[in-house]
């Protein structure tokens, strides 16, 4: 056992294809992760099961939610003189006319990590400052949590950190409460599920009535989740199902959640086409706070002029909302395109744009 | 991604089709040589669980 082909199979597949084709159901799920995205778009899945299940991408893609503010606070980093260490999708989301790449044609200064560690380790061995552009669900947050708690027992500080870390259920519930868009089921991050546990989404059930699935990422996992949803609705009982046992317990990760309380709490935060949400990003707590960038360096006090005619009228808000599908913005597949990225969900390989337009799907024929 | 070895200090080294590589295994408890680790940003998040990796499949191969 490998524990990634057995999930491949394609005997099961095709078992699952006849399943789903013979419901005679038509129904709309949200996935709210972008290795979902890709992974639905890349095996086909998302195409070959349309006629009857719309799988529709929602806010699950950490560098798309980020706002163009957000971005700004980097570039004023870079213009200080400062290096701002970052995951490499950000580097080439435009905001405000520029970008992370177009700000270091002006001089600036960048390095793409890895991990949050290694940002750590820059500053260690480089002894300049280092500003680490927090982009993040709640994956990633513990790791920028060990960096801060590593920072502060090495006694290193030249180290700080902007922090846009996000949390998924807060816009899960932003996406129900609008109630824009006609979803019967969520398909839920598995990872993010790996850390915060599946107990966070009962919401959905108890105040939405709408059936979820924790899934994974194989096309097994995939399908086997849109079946239980279609199960679900069908018999009337929704409820929060794990499809992705083998990796996310109920509690989620203990030790992670621990380290994360211990450095973060939770604030508001603005999010990228859904406003700002309340209880739906993590600060720096008190003892942490002389590694907050933002305040070291008072980042994000002015945002640039910016005139309306000369914003491109990128939809990438009303893709990541989940009231449009990619091939539906004016913009997609004709200027933009990740060569020539107009927003985030282009950029980022886990952009609902870029997975649309490198797996098919491109004019929305299918 | 497989461990292949443990460190001292709360790290292993891991292996995914050939490649070696070194990622910290703080939040996870009792790492032993062989386990499948999920990694993220070079941090493991979790263990697989072998046997329930089993019994999903065991579900869709009875139900389907």
């Amino acid at each position: 056992m490998r524990f990634l082909d057995e999930y491949r199979r394609p005997d099961l597949m095709r078992k699952m294809y006849t399943k789903i084709e013979n419901s005679g159901m038509r129904i709309t799920i949200m996935e709210v992760c972008g290795t979902h995205t890709v992974n639905m778009a890349r095996t086909g899945i998302r195409w070959r099961v349309k006629p009857w299940v719309k799988l529709l991408s929602g806010p699950g893609c950490p560098v798309c939610v980020c706002t163009e503010e957000d971005l700004w606070m980097a570039a004023e980093a870079m213009r200080m003189g400062l290096v701002v260490a970052t995951f490499g999708d950000m580097v080439r989301v435009p905001f405000y006319g520029t970008s992370l790449e177009k700000e270091r044609a002006r001089g600036g200064r960048f390095r793409v990590v890895y991990s949050p560690l290694d940002a750590l380790r820059l500053a260690e061995n480089s002894g300049k400052d280092i500003v680490f552009l927090g982009v993040g669900f709640e994956t990633t947050a513990p790791g920028i949590a060990l960096a801060l708690i590593e920072a502060e027992n090495r006694g290193i500080t030249n180290f700080s950190v902007i922090p846009l870390m996000r949390l998924i259920p807060p816009a899960i519930k932003r996406i129900l409460e609008r109630g824009e868009v006609k979803i019967d089921g969520f398909i839920l991050p598995g990872h993010v599920s790996t850390i915060i546990g599946s107990k966070p989404y009962e919401f959905i059930v108890k105040e939405y009535d709408k059936p979820a699935v924790v899934s994974g990422f194989e096309p097994l996992d995939i399908l086997g989740s849109i079946l239980y949803i279609m199960r679900m609705i069908e018999e009337g009982k929704p409820e929060i199902l794990n499809e992705y046992k083998r990796v996310v317990r109920e509690e989620g990760n203990l030790l992670a959640k621990e380290i994360m309380g211990r450095v973060f709490s939770i604030c508001d935060r603005e999010w990228r086409g859904l406003g700002e949400i309340p209880c739906s990003g993590l600060e720096l707590r008190e003892e942490y706070r002389k590694y907050d960038a933002v305040e070291k360096f008072s980042l994000g006090d002015e945002v640039p002029e910016y005139r309306q005619r000369d914003r491109v009228k990128c939809r990438c808000g009303d893709v990541i909302s989940g009231l449009i599908e990619p091939f539906e913005c004016p913009l997609f597949g004709r200027i933009c395109n990740p060569s020539n990225p107009m927003g985030p969900c282009m950029v980022s390989s886990e952009g609902s744009c870029a997975a649309y337009y490198k797996y098919g799907g491109k004019m929305g024929e299918r | 991604m497989r461990v292949v070895e443990i460190l001292e200090s709360d790290e292993a080294i891991v292996e995914i089709s050939g490649t070696r590589i070194r990622v910290r295994t703080d939040f996870i408890e009792d790492v032993r040589k062989g386990d499948y680790l999920i990694v993220h940003t070079g941090i493991a998040i979790q263990k697989l669980d072998k046997s329930e990796a089993e019994s999903i499949l065991d579900v869709w191969r009875r139900e389907i």
